[in-house]
């Protein structure tokens, strides 16, 4: 065996694939090329399958051309993507050309978070790991051995490693994303809305956003009903600190001050309720706890929310008059990412309880209820029983209404060994380096560690602190867990292989199966390959395993979405009615209608930093592409023109930006602009990556989750805040 | 307010356009200069088929100067090509509304123009030569008899040494989307800069071997072909005080011109007034009135001036002063005239 | 003969550049060029905004600069759709035509020839429509025959407001923006 320092690593990467970041054709890079595929490959073929640039999932085709990967179109049959994916989609050609991809398994030699590997081969990764884990095992037993993930590529990783005993797996896709939303809707209306979200945005009259940044949020299909919306010139009304794009297609802005609004939504409510401009037939069949929430709102006054937000108390009650006014077909968008703040679930109930009373559930231009498929589940033997407490939450005492489970909790019995001891981590396709607040103590988490296993494609900052980093190939070069989609009409999709890896990289169903055998629970994977699985699964479904490969997409029934469709409402809360004022909410101590609370104010020199997406990037996952990299190479930090000018700041100089504990950034450009309010910062997050071997995006811009130190939790579900960090500006030398 | 941004950053083009660096302006001073030189030829040879000036100093040295020069812009230009390979593809076709084209073949019939402008007296220009191909001696006679030839030779040097001191002024005029460039003045002024950098450079090589005896081997002959005086005296002082003169009149020119290209760019559309911009405190302001107007054309105008009443001694520094003023003005007229763009009228939307 | 142009919907781009990558895998664009780009404007003071973002390309001139001044006619007008294109191999690569667009549409190819959008003919000729077109989740671009009453961009054109780049340069640009 090899033994490879950091730097000859680097060295060996750069002679292989290097060469690509000086040549002015990003494809094909030459070491690449020649490892795909045969060489001699000759004329177009097309393979259907679906993206995984983000979590929409669309469906597209890939164009191999004379053997080099052309170009990914969206594949009209596809209800996600309606034959066109977005520029993360359409640039996934770039995440199979990507010069810093991982290329072979690697073991840590020296210390943690230094870099230094050795390159081994898949048994040896394997071997090293099981022998870790049943130590583990030994000691403390299976529950010990966590797992974070995001993606429908960890399927199989994350059944073999349920079979062997592991019972703590988590998602920042629930506590640092939607889960604040789902929790608050299900509070509501007894069930959360999931992914995709069902906003009938294509039939509304009226869309209200708040901070949902559609246009530069690419989730597709949303974007594609969204400019519908503008193009049926429907009224819109955004909410955003920054003027975003959807706010520059809105009818009615409202530059709202960070963190107020909860005040802003408790005024809508108001002036509905005084004003009588709800579905008062809705509410009256469906809900409970009427009159003591509208007692409750009542205080909250426009001008009382004006002195909060920093809006006019007209615009106000114009704006909600205005959205009334189309009840049903009215959408108050119940976001995505709505973990800001730390009080999130109240804030997503209130919005819950405006669509409540727009009286838009199950209705037409409102949320609809999505309706999926039915594919039965291949028999795979059961899961073994543990009498252990989940880690993050143990009984639900922590956090009473967490439907899933928490990254940071998982984190925490790490870090303290309560209630049990963890000593291994698996980490799937999640940087949780960045995705997670506070990373201090993510890393200190990590040195409590006996095993940490990272399955990533790309030399992720998390990957660099592993013990085994395991080269994942892309979504373009694989099969996964068949896909059944949730939405207007149920939908099957597959992912397949449309290249051969370029190097020694593997697919995780294959990585599955192996380490099932080292773990010595062989029978967990008992398919010969996944292509016998899912073939399984979609003629037992009735369907053609040939049609499927061909066309990619399988539609599901048409079912009733909507009330207009003949659907019958049924509420899974408690009362089994819509919960206007939440009785499980009082009986755990908290708000039965939400309640306004003032959140901290910058102190003097500082601005409230807020995160969003930009179109042509996912999170931490796409900086490194060529394609994408170069029509956005670097985050800039937003600044107010004005405050710009009064700081002596000037556009496009280079800036470092600093918290309020003193963590500071790598530089960044300043936008000065007219488009945020003065006492406010924005950054897109996912840039200022800090793995050297992530060689194209390495120290690129600001890191906006390093400036992220402090972070509240929702206390009613684990949800935490990211919005609730000040910086201040510290000029280049 | 108006915030405008936007994502492309091609090379050359963004965040400005600079798609031509040291090769043009040196192509277009050398040309320039090469014009001035033809005209100037031309001039001698018409004094010289009228059997004045027989010892026909600029006749014999101009075409032959300029044939060399000439060469060395052309080099520059081929280096400014990116696509080298296909520069044959020029003479494959006659393109009438752009200027390159005409002006390429313009450059062709000047390259033979110049060269049988040259055999007129080349063999007494270059012994070593003469003496090695009687046929050039046959030929020079043969031409050196007929003067009607001579005369319609000079003409056709005078002419086309005007298109080619127009043509690049005209090809950059013709660019709508530079505004700097986009003025009727510029083709004049390039035309006019060219003839007084020719009268400096004909003024450098009289200076430059005044009269020693010409070098006969093969090098050196060749040398001093170009630039030296022919036989053991140097040129009539009054020949070399007739190219002071000349210049004078071509810088008091030129120095009108560049005030009304200034004046006329001021008092045209949004677009030219911000072009003039970049020479009236932009970024090029220094090397345009220090540069090309000071150093260029008002000290060597006064230098001059001086040199012929006598009052000071005639040196070689006007003639350097001249042709860096020259340079100087290709220069920014290159590199202003691409930072130059068409300014989008207010409040369009 | 059809006169190609292309319309696009101010209102409904969002500037997501999903254009410009689907650009770059169609045509092969090399890696730090582009022949697409979005240009955005933003006028007004906080909180008083107005902002266009528009997705930009060669106009197709009906009045080319750039065909103009080439001096070896590579720069062109195609006989297919009147559009503006560059042969390679006739390009000397002297970038008078860069210097001559007033929008800044082209760009030397590493390869050494002028190169710029060329409204995707090779698709155009197959009845598809360009790949920036077809890509846009916004549905915001069309494309068509400007000379056809009946197509969608001179309805389009007929029933919308919209104004095009720099008037003032004369060259009658082809591709329009609705406001
Ligand atoms: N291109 C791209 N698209 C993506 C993703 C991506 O990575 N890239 N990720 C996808 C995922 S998983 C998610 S969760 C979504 C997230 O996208 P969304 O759910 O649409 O938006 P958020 O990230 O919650 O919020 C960002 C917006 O909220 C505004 N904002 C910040 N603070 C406040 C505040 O206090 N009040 C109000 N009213 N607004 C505020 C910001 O200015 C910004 O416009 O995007 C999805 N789409
Ligand atoms: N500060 C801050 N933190 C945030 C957010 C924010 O806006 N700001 N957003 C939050 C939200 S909404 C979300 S959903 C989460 C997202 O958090 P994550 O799910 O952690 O998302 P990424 O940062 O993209 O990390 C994904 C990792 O997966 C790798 N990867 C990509 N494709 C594959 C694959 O096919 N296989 C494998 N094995 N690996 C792959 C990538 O290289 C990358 O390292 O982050 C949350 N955290
Ligand atoms: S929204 Fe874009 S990145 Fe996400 S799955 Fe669809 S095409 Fe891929
Ligand atoms: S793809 Fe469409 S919406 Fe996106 S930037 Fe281009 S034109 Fe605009
Ligand atoms: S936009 Fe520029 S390159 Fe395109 S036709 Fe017009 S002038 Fe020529
Ligand atoms: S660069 Fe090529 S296409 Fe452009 S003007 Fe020169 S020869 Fe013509
Ligand atoms: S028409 Fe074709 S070449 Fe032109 S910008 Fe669109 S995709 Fe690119
Ligand atoms: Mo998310």
């Amino acid at each position: 065996m090899q033994r490879l320092s950091r730097r000859r690593f680097l060295k060996i990467s750069a002679a292989t694939f290097g060469a690509a970041t000086a040549a002015t054709q990003w494809k094909p890079i030459p070491g690449l090329a020649v490892a795909s595929g045969p060489a001699a490959e000759k004329g177009i073929r097309t393979v259907a399958t679906f993206c995984e640039q983000c979590f929409w999932r669309c469906g597209g085709i890939a164009y191999v051309r004379d053997g080099t990967l052309w170009k990914f179109e969206g594949n009209p049959k596809d209800p996600q993507s309606r034959g066109r994916l977005c520029p993360r989609g359409t640039g996934a050609v770039g995440a199979y050309y990507d010069p810093d991809r991982l290329q072979r398994p690697l073991v840590r030699v020296g210390e943690r978070g230094k870099e230094q590997w050795k390159a081994v081969t898949w048994d040896e990764a394997f071997t090293y790991i099981a022998e870790r884990m049943q130590k583990i095992k030994a000691e403390h037993g299976p529950e010990s051995v966590a797992m974070f993930n995001h993606g429908i590529g960890v399927r199989f990783i994350q059944h073999v490693l349920k079979s062997w005993g592991v019972i703590n797996i988590a998602g920042p896709s629930f506590a640092q994303c939607r889960g604040p939303r789902d929790v608050g809707f299900t509070l509501t209306f007894g069930s959360g809305l999931g992914s995709p979200e069902p906003t009938d945005i294509e039939n509304t009259g009226c869309l209200v956003l708040i901070g949902s940044h559609l246009g530069e949020n690419m989730h597709n299909l949303q974007v594609q009903e969204f400019a519908r919306a503008v193009e049926r010139r429907i009224p819109i009304i955004v909410v955003d600190p920054r003027f975003s794009v959807a706010a520059s297609k809105a009818r009615h802005w409202l530059p709202i001050k960070p963190g107020t609004d909860l005040a802003l939504l408790l005024a809508w409510a108001n002036v509905l309720v005084t004003e009588g401009r709800y579905d008062k037939a809705f509410v009256e069949k469906y809900g409970t706890g009427f009159d003591r929430f509208a007692a409750e709102v009542k205080q909250y006054t426009p001008e009382w929310a004006a002195a909060e937000t920093g809006l006019d108390p007209n615009l106000i009650r114009a704006t909600a008059r205005e959205f009334a006014a189309h009840r049903p077909a009215t959408i108050i968008h119940p976001g995505r990412r709505v973990n800001w703040y730390g009080d999130d679930t109240q804030r997503s109930r209130a919005i819950a309880l405006l669509n409540a009373l727009m009286g838009n559930w199950g209705r037409r231009g409102g949320l609809f209820l999505a309706a999926g498929v039915k594919v039965p589940a291949y028999p795979l033997p059961k899961y073994p029983a543990s009498d252990k407490p989940l880690a993050d939450n143990p009984n639900g005492e922590r956090y009473p209404f967490a439907d899933e489970a928490v990254t940071t909790g998982i984190r925490e019995a790490t870090l303290n060994g309560k209630p049990y001891p963890i000593k291994g981590w698996f980490v799937y396709s999640s940087n949780i380096m960045s995705a997670l607040p506070n990373d201090a103590e993510t890393l200190k988490a990590i040195q409590a560690l006996d095993l940490l296993v990272v399955i990533d494609t790309l030399p992720s900052e998390i990957a660099g602190y592993a013990d085994v980093v395991l080269p994942e190939v892309t979504f373009l070069e694989r099969y996964d867990e068949l896909l059944t989609g949730w939405g207007r009409q149920g939908w099957i999709s597959l992912r397949q292989p449309v290249m051969e890896a370029p190097a020694d990289q593997k697919p995780g169903w294959w990585m599955a199966k192996q380490l099932a055998a080292k773990l010595g629970i062989p029978e967990c994977m008992p398919f010969k390959d996944i292509e016998e699985y899912l073939s399984w699964r979609v003629e037992k479904a009735g369907h053609s395993w040939a049609t499927l490969k061909a066309e990619g997409v399988i539609q599901g029934e048409k079912k009733p979405i909507t009330v207009e469709e003949g659907l019958e409402l049924h509420f899974d809360t408690p009362s089994g009615k819509v919960e206007f004022w939440s009785e499980q909410l009082a009986k755990k101590g908290f708000d039965p209608v939400p309640k306004y609370r003032k959140h901290a104010e910058a102190p003097s020199g500082y601005f409230r930093m807020i995160t969003g997406r930009a179109p042509v990037h996912t999170f931490t996952r796409t900086q490194s592409n060529p394609l994408l990299q170069d029509l956005m190479r670097e985050n800039e930090v937003w600044l107010n023109a004005a405050t710009a000018a009064k700081l002596g700041l000037a556009n496009g100089q280079y800036v470092r930006l600093k918290n309020q504990d003193g963590v500071e950034s790598d530089r960044v450009k300043v936008k000065a602009t007219q488009r945020i309010r003065p006492d406010t910062v924005y950054l897109v997050y996912g840039f200022g990556q800090r793995n050297p071997m992530l060689k194209g995006a390495y120290r690129k811009g600001a890191n906006a989750a390093k400036l992220t130190t402090r972070y509240e939790t929702d206390p009613l579900m684990g949800g935490t805040s990211i919005h609730s960090n000040f910086v201040t500006f510290v000029k280049e030398a | 307010m108006l915030e405008l941004t936007t994502t492309r950053h091609n090379p050359l083009v963004d965040p400005s356009l600079h798609v031509w660096g040291w090769e043009i302006p040196v192509y277009l001073f050398v040309g320039g200069i090469v014009a001035g030189m033809m005209i100037i030829a031309g001039i001698a040879m018409l004094r010289l088929a009228k059997g004045e000036d027989p010892r026909g100093f600029f006749s014999v040295q101009t075409p032959l100067l300029g044939f060399m020069l000439l060469n060395v812009g052309m080099l520059a230009l081929l280096l400014d090509l990116a696509h080298k390979l296909y520069v044959w593809a020029v003479y494959l076709t006659l393109e009438p509304l752009s200027p390159m084209s005409w002006g390429s073949w313009v450059l062709l019939v000047v390259y033979g123009v110049l060269l049988v402008s040259a055999l007129i007296r080349l063999p007494d220009a270059w012994p070593w030569l003469g003496a090695r191909v009687p046929a050039l001696a046959r030929v020079s006679d043969w031409l050196l008899a007929r003067p009607a030839l001579i005369r319609a030779l000079a003409w056709v040097n005078i002419v086309l040494g005007v298109m080619l001191g127009v043509y690049t002024g005209i090809l950059l005029n013709t660019m709508v989307a530079r505004p700097l460039w986009n003025t009727t003045i510029l083709p004049v002024l390039f035309l006019v800069s060219g003839l007084s950098a020719a009268a400096a450079m004909m003024h450098l090589a009289t200076r430059i071997f005044p009269g020693r005896p010409a070098p006969k081997g093969l090098v050196g002959g060749a040398l001093a072909a170009m630039v030296q005086n022919l036989g053991p005296q140097p040129p009539e002082k009054r020949t070399g005080d007739a190219l002071v003169r000349a210049d004078i009149g071509f810088l008091a020119v030129e120095l009108l011109l560049i005030g009304i290209l200034v004046i006329g760019l001021l008092s045209s559309t949004a677009s030219h007034a911000a072009a003039a911009e970049l020479v009236l405190g932009g970024p090029y302001t220094l090397v345009f009135w220090g540069g090309v107007v000071a150093v260029g054309i008002l000290v060597p105008l006064v230098l001059q001036w001086l040199e012929l009443g006598h009052r000071i001694p005639h040196t070689v520094l006007p003639a350097v002063l001249v042709l860096a003023g020259g340079f100087a003005l290709r220069w920014v007229m290159v590199n202003a005239g691409q930072a130059s763009q068409i300014v989008q009228a207010a409040g369009l939307h | 003969m059809a006169r190609l142009g292309m319309v696009i919907d101010t209102r409904k781009c969002v500037g997501c550049m999903d254009c410009v990558v689907a650009c770059q895998t169609e045509n092969d664009v090399p890696h730090g060029y582009c022949r697409d780009w979005i240009t955005t404007e933003v006028r007004g003071t906080f909180p008083n905004l107005t902002m266009e973002i528009r997705s930009e390309r060669c106009n197709h001139c009906d009045n080319p600069p750039c065909v103009y001044c080439c001096p070896t006619g590579a720069s062109h007008v195609e006989p297919l759709g009147k559009t503006v294109q560059v042969t390679s191999n006739r390009c000397i690569g002297c970038k008078a035509c860069l210097a001559a667009c007033p929008y800044g549409a082209r760009f030397v190819n590493p390869k050494g020839y002028a190169d710029k959008c060329t409204f995707c003919l090779h698709r155009v000729k197959e009845g598809k429509d360009p790949a920036c077109v077809s890509v846009c989740p916004t549905h915001c671009m069309h494309f068509g025959d400007l000379d056809d009453p009946k197509s969608a961009v001179s309805v389009l054109l007929a029933t919308r407001t919209w104004h095009t780049l720099l008037p003032e340069a004369g060259t009658r640009p082809r591709v329009f923006y609705l406001t």
